[in-house]
């Protein structure tokens, strides 16, 4: 492997990685800072027990995604100088915008909220979580701004004398059509994981019948909170997909794996291509499915990978325009197929524990709690489909991955980095998920250190 | 005043709010296994900065994200050239972050500290090391990319300003310790501190000095001066008055980060062949940029530097260990 894979390697794990912690943070600590609203409002101390265990389930999350979110500020002038070097003027200032307006603002007031449960007035602690949450909501905000630059370069020109990209319209950078679709379909996509894990979490703690009224609460806010996320998911993803169909149609016809330009084109179901050829060997297809999809018209014209592969080359020069197809189509396909599923469950599980009811055998809760991983597998899953579906881009259009790699790297550090960086936070995974379940299983009420005790507030700083 | 200038401030300003506040973080977890005779002191020395210490660290990511978008060359030549001190960097502070706020949901708290310690101990050196090799000028091609490697900036000068910048945050977290604690925690923190303190002044003392010889201007002679008598006020006074011996070491801490800055301008990164070096002229982003950053910032650090300034004042009293079985409190 070159300094090039070995870069995208690393910015791959790591930032998949970053990103499992990321949505249940901004998804939970809305929830979180909801039940203790229903706490202020109603005082029943069973909203306070509530907040005090899923959000001592927060924090210990929230740890995760701050330390390895430090690393994403930085990698970008480690492995991707010249990438840097050429986009700072423009994709720097969303990220210092999100460093001054979002970061500050999150990691101070969940400060105050976790050490302030007995030093602020009651409605300023509560503010302290909101504001908490409201500044990772921010964050996502910023970031994707940044990101969907990189898909959909707006609101800048290229110097000729610098070959650099330049500045020219920070409203048009921070309204760029692709991050008013790309946040929702994130911002919901955060609420269907956090309800997963809410919903799964709760019915094991129902099950073996531990606080189970305060779980029955929970559970459904948690499953009703997935099921309105997941609609929210799929209709911003649909939105998303027509606006990307328009802007990067080579990610969107590998998604379909789509060979050639066509009217009424069918939705895939399965198929297996042949990428030699540029064709598929199996192809079972929804007629008309993908024209209807696309552009809200039967008999609608879609582009072919073949097709925008030849337009490309009279575009951009000779070269290889192609991500790999594989790669896209499962993944944008596995992406919707989990989110699916995990709406389905949250379905089932409102309808199974309807009225008091709660089914009896192991299964449910089984199934409740494998179901937390299917938000996460569609995020990563989404992710990996958008980024390298993009490829061989790393600015669309502008700037190939291939040039954007630190030119002074050589194989042997980066090789350190990346087996360095994949085995701590390989580690950490372990330390993190033993330590949920330890919180998991002690319920709520447990008291640990310095962290929020309703019943000695008094005493704990 | 032109943008880039203002932005060379703003830059440092970020640095120097990241040492003043991380720096006593730092020195915190130095600390721990040297001022606390046991589990209850040890959760008190950790509860002393518990709060805000991730506030505090946002202060670097702002520093690199608005050294990102004001001098994208700068960024990209500091981050990849400095390649491998970043990552010992990067993986202290994950480390360190995630001993923080696990040691006291784990079974186990031993290897946390440790973590801690270690996680505290090498970033606090090893930004000393970056900031001396940045000040002093590395090897760039004319493509402002570093040709050294690992060595280059392993060199005596730089391990001094390791040395300076290490001594300098235990000392600084010392005296956060005696400010924030009291009894016997306390005094063994203004004992220990002292002998930190006398490290700073002579590493630093050192290490200013040399900066100076290599490159004079009044200015700096005033700063550095400044910081030296800082660390000796610090000094004179720990143990007696604390709050006045903190202020007087912040001082120092803000001074030797002028100091440094003012060393390095106009360059941002001095490059050994001066034909090389990239400047606040030709690192920079183009004035629209750096014009929006500016409004930007004059919004929004006022805001923040209240919040922070409110939070400090939320956590203002001295934690004392309580009589009964609860671990930390606060006194009044």
């Amino acid at each position: 492997m070159d300094v090039l894979d070995l870069s995208r390697w690393q910015f791959g794990i790591t930032t998949v990685y970053h990103f499992l912690f990321v949505p249940l943070t901004i998804g939970l600590s809305v929830l979180v800072a909801s039940l203790q609203t229903a706490w202020h409002r109603t005082g029943k101390t069973q909203y306070l027990r509530l907040t005090h265990f899923w959000g001592k389930l927060f924090l210990i999350n929230f740890a995760m995604g701050v330390v390895t979110g430090i690393v994403q500020e930085f990698q970008f002038g480690m492995n991707w100088s010249a990438y840097s070097r050429f986009v700072g003027d423009v994709f720097g200032a969303p990220l210092a915008m999100e460093g001054l307006i979002a970061f500050f603002m999150e990691s101070t007031f969940l400060g105050l909220w976790i050490f302030g449960w007995d030093r602020l007035p009651r409605r300023a602690h509560l503010a302290a979580i909101w504001l908490a949450s409201i500044g990772t909501v921010i964050s996502a905000y910023f970031i994707l701004a940044a990101n969907s630059w990189m898909q959909h370069p707006v609101g800048y020109r290229l110097n000729p004398v610098s070959g650099r990209a330049e500045l020219t319209d920070i409203v048009a950078v921070l309204t760029n059509s692709t991050t008013l679709v790309t946040f929702p379909h994130v911002i919901f996509g955060a609420f269907a994981t956090a309800g997963a894990f809410m919903a799964g979490i709760s019915v094991w703690q129902i099950a073996r019948d531990r606080d189970a009224a305060i779980f029955r609460t929970s559970a459904r806010l948690a499953m009703s909170v997935s099921l309105v996320a997941a609609l929210g998911v799929a209709v911003s993803g649909h939105v998303q997909a027509q606006i990307m169909t328009e802007q990067q149609p080579m990610k969107m016809a590998a998604a379909e794996a789509l060979w050639e330009d066509e009217t009424s084109a069918g939705f895939s179901l399965f198929a297996i291509g042949d990428v030699e050829n540029g064709r598929n060997s199996v192809n079972v297809q929804v007629p008309n499915g993908l024209s209807l999809l696309a552009t809200n018209s039967l008999d609608g014209a879609v582009e072919g990978i073949n097709d925008v592969q030849k337009r490309y080359e009279a575009a951009y020069g000779p070269g290889d325009y192609k991500p790999v197809v594989g790669i896209a189509y499962w993944s944008f396909r596995l992406m919707i197929g989990f989110g699916a599923l995990a709406a389905l469950l949250a379905l089932a599980g409102l309808w199974l524990t309807r009225r008091g009811r709660f089914p009896g055998g192991p299964w449910f809760t089984r199934i409740a709690l494998l179901g937390i991983g299917l938000p996460f597998l569609a995020n990563s899953l989404g992710w990996i489909f958008t980024e390298m579906g993009r490829q061989p881009w790393t600015v669309f259009g502008v700037m190939r991955t291939a040039a954007a790699v630190s030119p002074g790297a050589d194989v042997p550090s980066v090789a350190l980095t990346l087996v360095g960086f994949t085995l701590v936070y390989a580690v950490l995974a372990a330390v993190e998920i033993r330590l949920l379940a330890k919180f998991v299983r002690l319920g709520p009420d447990h008291e640990s250190g310095p962290e929020p005790a309703p019943a000695a507030a008094a005493l704990s700083y | 005043m032109e943008l880039t200038t203002i932005w060379f401030i703003l830059i440092a300003v970020l640095w120097t709010g990241y040492f003043v506040l991380e720096g006593f973080d730092f020195g915190v977890g130095v600390l721990l296994p040297y001022v606390s005779r046991d589990e209850a002191d040890r959760k008190l020395v950790v509860a002393s900065i518990g709060p805000v210490w991730d506030g505090n660290e946002v202060w670097l990511l702002v520093a690199g994200g608005a050294t990102f978008a004001a001098f994208p060359e700068w960024y990209a030549t500091l981050f990849s050239g400095f390649y491998l001190p970043l990552f010992l960097i990067l993986l202290a502070l994950i480390a360190r972050g995630i001993a923080l706020e696990y040691r006291n949901k784990s079974d186990s708290t031993q290897g946390w500290d440790r973590t801690f310690f270690w996680g505290s101990l090498a970033p606090a050196f090893l930004w000393g090391v970056a900031f001396a090799n940045i000040v002093r000028g590395v090897p760039l091609d004319a493509d402002h990319e570093f040709t050294g490697n690992l060595l280059t900036l392993l060199n005596p000068y730089a391990l001094l300003g390791g040395l300076t910048t290490l001594a300098l945050f235990t000392f600084h977290g010392a005296l956060f310790l005696a400010l924030r604690t009291d009894g016997e925690l306390r005094q063994t923190s203004a004992r220990i501190g002292r002998q930190a303190g006398l490290a700073a002044f002579l590493a630093g003392g050192l290490f200013l000095l040399l900066t100076q010889l290599h490159d004079p201007k009044p200015a700096t002679w005033a700063t550095a001066l400044v910081a030296a008598a800082g660390i000796a006020a610090a000094l004179a006074l720990i143990g007696r008055r604390d709050g006045w011996a903190f202020t007087a070491n912040t001082v120092a801490v803000i001074a030797i980060t002028a100091t440094l800055f003012g060393g390095l301008w106009p360059d941002v990164m001095p490059a050994l062949d001066p034909a090389n070096s990239l400047t606040v002229a030709n690192a920079s982003s183009t004035p629209y940029t750096l014009g929006v950053m500016t409004w930007v910032a004059a919004i929004f650090t006022p805001v923040v530097l209240a919040y922070q300034a409110w939070t400090y004042w939320v956590f203002r009293r001295r934690l004392t260990a309580p009589q009964d079985q609860s671990p930390v409190r606060e006194g009044s």
